[in-house]
């Protein structure tokens, strides 16, 4: 009878998986309330390192070109798709049936795929040139808005996580995740597939724990520059949009009701584009 | 090398005015920096094997500056370092020695003392070096005294403030004065690149510096990142080449600071003989400043002769 | 094992660095690509192709005839009923798969590419097949975006796509139309140029790895016939043909008042253009890269030197010292610049219309050059002294030949580059940025290359005016030849 060794499940920040300076975690159970494991429970002080990791990365990060950035995800794809079956495992936790939860990571895969295409292309969509009056050259080109906070839904684990992410970091941004307190595994397992994709350390980094202690210093961090709502919800999101306004941090609304399952409901450029900001350039034609 | 065209800038000689000096230095062509990053990235394509990288490696000792510029350097320090820039590989006698021992000047009478006889020459840092903000009394005083004390080389830096503010002038004028001081010693002019920051900058400095008198012009004191940098050679080599085409004088390039490895000292090889050709691919006319270069330049030799891999322990540290 | 110490050089000089050739595996003999496998040509013939480098014989080709080609239009029609309705995502799935296989073997297609064409091995392996591969990836992130590509259409694939395309890159021109082509949902009976079948044949092959489902990519070998029976062929649905502007013509004329959709990249005779404010050592290299690039076998080639009157001479004095340094020779040689022309009919146009330009009193510079005893190779040309009505400036020369004029001031470098029926691209240098998109505004050409030239990426549209052809390939625009428009 062999003894298995068990995982530690750690914080994700500046591409290495630290424990909680706070020295803290808390157990993770699955639906019969026996608990399965132990996860991290993120501190905020490790809020700011993670702030301070997707800082420093982020204008190495929106430097590299569109077709780079959409290699790297695809690459974070593949390395998902490897990972499925510690997916499966893991979202059984939560109460998916083997078949469910084999869905999710296709679908998961295939949005992240998706949004790796839009890395050399969303500017032409959402970029263009403006025929203004004069001799003057006007363009108009989105760049990411800098380091974007991301609180991920309780649910789905996975696909709620990524369908947020890719579009984040697809333009150039780096993120700070809050990841789903109850079943927070999966999003360790999505930090070890970044971890192994190539993705340049802070760009992404995955805290898990008490969420909702956690957002008030995300929504009043001055050094972040947007919120993404989404895996919140509308209940309390007026304290978030209120702390947010002392710095004017850009904060994303969600839909009323979120259909995570819909491609055309959950994936879209435009959810690139709630990431990026405008910027106009003009210069002369003239001799 | 072109026969000597005559100079119809008025530059070289006694009567130079601001006027004059901004004319030659606007004439200097603008820079594409993205253009330059290209050349240099597909000049780092060339494969250099066998008998070209046996060759380069052997330059690449002969044209070595081995380097030391510590505050705690001591005579034993200079002296154990003398040793090693005469016979690099005590196992090797076929190993030629390096160019030049790079010292401050404190340190010039030891390193003369330990190279007596060798054919190294003694290349002395000064004007105050590495900032060179000082009174130009001071910074020649300097000078003086590396000379006085056996120096053969003088490796000076420029005003790079009086430069970015503007006063090329001040800039020119410090050069002339420390070529009057060298006299027929061999004297670099450091332009200190990591502060110029953009290759018009640098170019525009370069051209100064060699109508100043300089015999060398050298990237970096090695105490300011970045150092020297394969892109900013380049840029610095075709001034050289311009300048030869304007005067017929042949400058010569050192870059310093930061080249550790033998494949890089070989892709800066590359650009010089792309840029200059074969007249420059000689120690009179390039130099690398450099202190681990060389350690790792043996390990190439040894690995190239025997076919296999290398350790660094293998080789002193000196 | 250690190195032995022949004489020692007294020098710096560059020893040759051949490429291995032994990861290319070639077949003594191909079959035509039709419906996921090769199959014997009906006609029964043969096409040697051969190494233009060591003129060696390389491999035999099929030669299709109509009824080959008929039978690959048939397969791409069958291959279309379920490729143009597969979902966008899976589409883009098996092109992000051949796009990472590509990338894998991307230094094998590059020795092949090498030895069939004749370019120099740092080109094919840093130029060539990274574009390929990223051509794919690009144009499989649209398969499955396309309604967000044109707002307020739905695009729908054509059909069948005959897709022609010629030998001075032949990886990538197949990237140019396969990817587009399959990514809007269309099927493809792809003819090769005929003298660089083998990179296509081994894409093919590749294809069949990638899982890509039999007939969705047709390849028909053969020369000028195969090309007109593929265009003909009434269940082509849309032609596409990069090539001479002489068999462009032909081709559009053979299309008229039929239902086939039609784009063309012909070519060109490009006007770069140097104001004395350049920066002057990096429009050199500019220049250089314009016309010597792929020994001057590309349509945008810079082949028109129009320099400012006021530097001209220094000009051409650093010019004619840069072609010094320039290595023609062995293409498998990493150090080589220049590799061998493409063809024995390609030597002779290339040395007839240097010889007109001799003839009709320009004046030419080629520097001290030693060509390899085999093989067809050029030396790298210029010419002064050059006038607008001179062949050397009129016609496109397709080789490492640079026509060089002089002009005072930019209205007039305008008038002259624009005095051509081509139109394909233009270069110019000057720091002044609001006079770079002044002369923008003005040069007539598809793409205007400023400080920079021969700058190619998959997210750029690329496409010429007038006799240099219609239709843009690259960027979201390259879509747009594959698709039609159903009103929302």
């Amino acid at each position: 009878m062999r003894v298995d060794v068990r995982k530690t499940y750690k914080l994700f920040i500046a591409g290495g998986f630290p424990r909680s300076e706070s020295g803290r975690s808390y157990p993770v159970a699955d639906t019969s309330g026996k608990v399965v494991a132990r996860a991290a429970a993120a501190s905020r002080k490790d809020l700011r390192d993670a702030v301070r990791a997707a800082r420093g990365a982020q204008p190495g990060w929106a430097g590299r070109t569109g077709y780079n950035r959409g290699q790297i995800l695809y690459r974070i794809a593949e390395m998902v798709e490897d990972r499925a079956d510690t997916f499966v495992s893991q979202l059984r936790v939560g109460g998916r049936t083997r078949a469910q939860a084999r869905r999710e990571v296709e679908r998961s895969v295939d949005r992240l795929v998706w949004y790796a295409g839009w890395g050399d292309k969303f500017v032409q969509v959402v970029g263009n040139m403006n025929p203004v009056q004069g001799d003057f050259f006007n363009i108009s080109t989105p760049e990411p808005t800098g380091v974007v906070g991301i609180i991920a839904p309780e649910e789905p684990a996975l696909l709620g996580l990524v369908s947020r992410v890719a579009p984040v970091i697809i333009s150039g941004n780096t993120a700070v995740v809050l990841a789903s307190e109850r079943l927070p595994l999966p999003a360790v397992t999505f930090a070890e597939a970044l971890a192994t994709a190539d993705v340049p350390a802070g760009v992404v980094n995955i805290l898990t724990g008490p969420k909702d202690r956690l957002i008030p210093y995300l929504a009043s961090h001055r050094d972040c520059n947007a919120i993404d709502a989404w895996g919140h919800g509308w209940e309390g999101l007026a304290e978030i949009e209120a702390a947010a306004a002392d710095s004017v941090t850009r904060v994303v609304r969600p839909p009323r009701t979120v259909d995570w399952t819909n491609e055309r409901l959950a994936q879209s450029p435009y959810m690139i584009a709630d990431f990026v900001e405008i910027k106009t350039v003009w210069h002369p034609k003239g001799l | 090398m072109t026969t000597p065209a005559p100079l119809t800038l008025p530059v070289l000689g006694t009567h130079v005015t601001p006027q004059s000096l901004r004319a030659y230095l606007e004439a200097t062509p603008p820079v594409d920096e993205v253009a330059v990053h290209e050349r240099v990235a597909a000049l780092a394509t060339r494969s250099i094997k066998r008998e070209t990288k046996r060759y380069a490696l052997d330059l690449a000792v002969r044209m070595t500056d081995l380097t030391t510029l510590e505050g705690r350097d001591t005579p034993g320090k200079v002296r154990q370092l003398a040793a090693k820039a005469r016979r690099p590989d005590p196992t090797d006698p076929s190993i030629p020695s390096v160019a030049a021992l790079c010292v401050y000047p404190a340190m010039v009478p030891a390193a003369v003392d330990a190279l007596r006889g060798s054919g190294v020459k003694v290349a002395a840092v000064a004007t105050y070096f590495p900032s060179g903000q000082a009174p130009l009394e001071v910074k020649l005083a300097d000078t003086r005294a590396a000379l006085a004390a056996g120096a053969d080389e003088i490796d000076m830096v420029i005003d790079r403030g009086a430069f970015l503010a503007g006063d090329h002038m001040k800039v020119y004028e410090e050069i002339v004065a420390v070529r009057e001081v060298c006299g027929s010693a061999h004297l670099k002019v450091i332009l200190e690149t990591g502060e110029l920051v953009t290759f018009d900058n640098v170019r525009k400095a370069s051209m100064l510096a060699m109508a100043a008198g300089a015999d060398f012009i050298k990237t970096s004191t090695g105490k300011v990142a970045p150092a020297a940098t394969r892109p900013v050679t380049l840029v610095m080599l075709e001034a050289i080449r311009d300048f030869a085409e304007l005067t017929g004088i042949g400058v010569g390039m050192k870059p310093a600071g930061g080249i550790r490895t033998a494949k890089d000292a070989i892709r800066y090889l590359v650009l010089l003989y792309e840029t200059l050709g074969s007249a420059w691919m000689t120690p009179d006319r390039f130099r690398f400043g450099a202190s681990s270069l060389l350690n790792d330049l043996l390990m190439q030799i040894r690995w190239v002769r025997t076919g296999v891999y290398q350790r660094p322990d293998d080789f002193t540290k000196d | 094992m250690s190195e032995a110490h022949p004489a020692e050089p007294t020098e710096f000089t560059y020893v040759s660095s051949r490429e291995a050739t032994d990861l290319v595996a070639l077949d003594d003999r191909y079959g035509l690509w039709i419906d996921g496998t090769f199959r014997t040509p009906t006609s029964k013939r043969y096409l040697t192709t051969v190494n233009p480098a060591t003129e060696e014989p390389l491999a035999e080709v099929a030669e299709a005839g109509e009824r080959d080609v008929d039978r690959a239009v048939r397969a791409a029609r069958r291959a279309f009923e379920t490729w143009g309705r597969l979902p966008g995502k899976e589409r883009a799935k098996y092109l992000y798969r051949i796009a990472r296989m590509l990338q894998e073997r991307a230094r094998e297609f590059a020795v092949l590419e090498t030895l069939d064409g004749g370019k120099p091995i740092k080109e094919s392996r840093d130029v060539d097949l990274p574009l390929v591969a990223a051509h794919f990836f690009y144009y499989a992130g649209w398969a499955d975006k396309l309604e967000y590509a044109f707002p307020g259409i739905r695009p729908r694939p054509l059909g069948v796509a005959g897709q022609i395309i010629p030998w001075n890159f032949p990886m990538l021109m197949l990237a140019w139309k396969v990817a587009p082509a399959l990514a809007a949902g269309n099927t493809v009976v792809l003819k090769p140029a005929e003298t660089t079948p083998l990179t296509a044949l081994t894409f093919a092959q590749l294809t069949a790895e990638a899982g890509l489902p039999p007939g969705v990519v047709n390849i028909v070998t053969g020369g000028g016939e195969t090309g007109a029976a593929l265009v003909r062929h009434p269940g082509v649905d849309k032609v596409a043909f990069t090539g001479s502007t002489e068999v462009g013509k032909l081709i559009q004329r053979a299309v008229a008042g039929t239902p086939k959709r039609l784009t063309l990249e012909l070519g060109g005779k490009a006007p770069h253009v140097i104001f004395e404010d350049a920066p002057v050592d990096q429009a050199i290299e500019g220049v250089i890269n314009g016309i010597f690039f792929n020994q001057g076998h590309v349509c945008c080639a810079g082949s028109r030197l129009f320099v400012q009157e006021s530097i001209a001479d220094r000009f051409v004095d650093k010019l004619k010292r840069r072609l010094s340094t320039l290595r023609v020779g062995d293409p498998l040689d990493k150090n080589t610049d220049i590799g061998a022309i493409n063809s024995p009919e390609q030597l002779d146009k290339i040395t007839e219309l240097v010889d007109s330009g001799v003839e009709e009193g320009a004046e030419i510079y080629q520097p001290p050059c030693r060509l390899p005893e085999r093989g067809y190779f050029f030396a790298p040309t210029l010419f002064t002294g050059v006038s607008q009505s001179h062949r050397i400036a009129q016609e496109e020369i397709f080789g490492p030949v640079l026509s060089i004029m002089t002009f005072r001031t930019p209205d007039e470098a305008v008038e002259k580059a624009n005095n051509t029926p081509y139109g394909l691209s233009a270069g110019v240098w000057t720091t002044k940025g609001s006079r770079i998109l002044w002369m923008a505004d003005r040069l007539r050409a598809g793409v205007v290359w400023a400080n920079t030239y021969n700058k190619l990426d998959p997210a750029s549209p690329f496409g010429g005016y007038q006799e240099s052809g219609f239709g843009r390939e690259g960027g979201r625009h390259g879509l747009l030849p594959y698709l039609e428009g159903v009103p929302r």
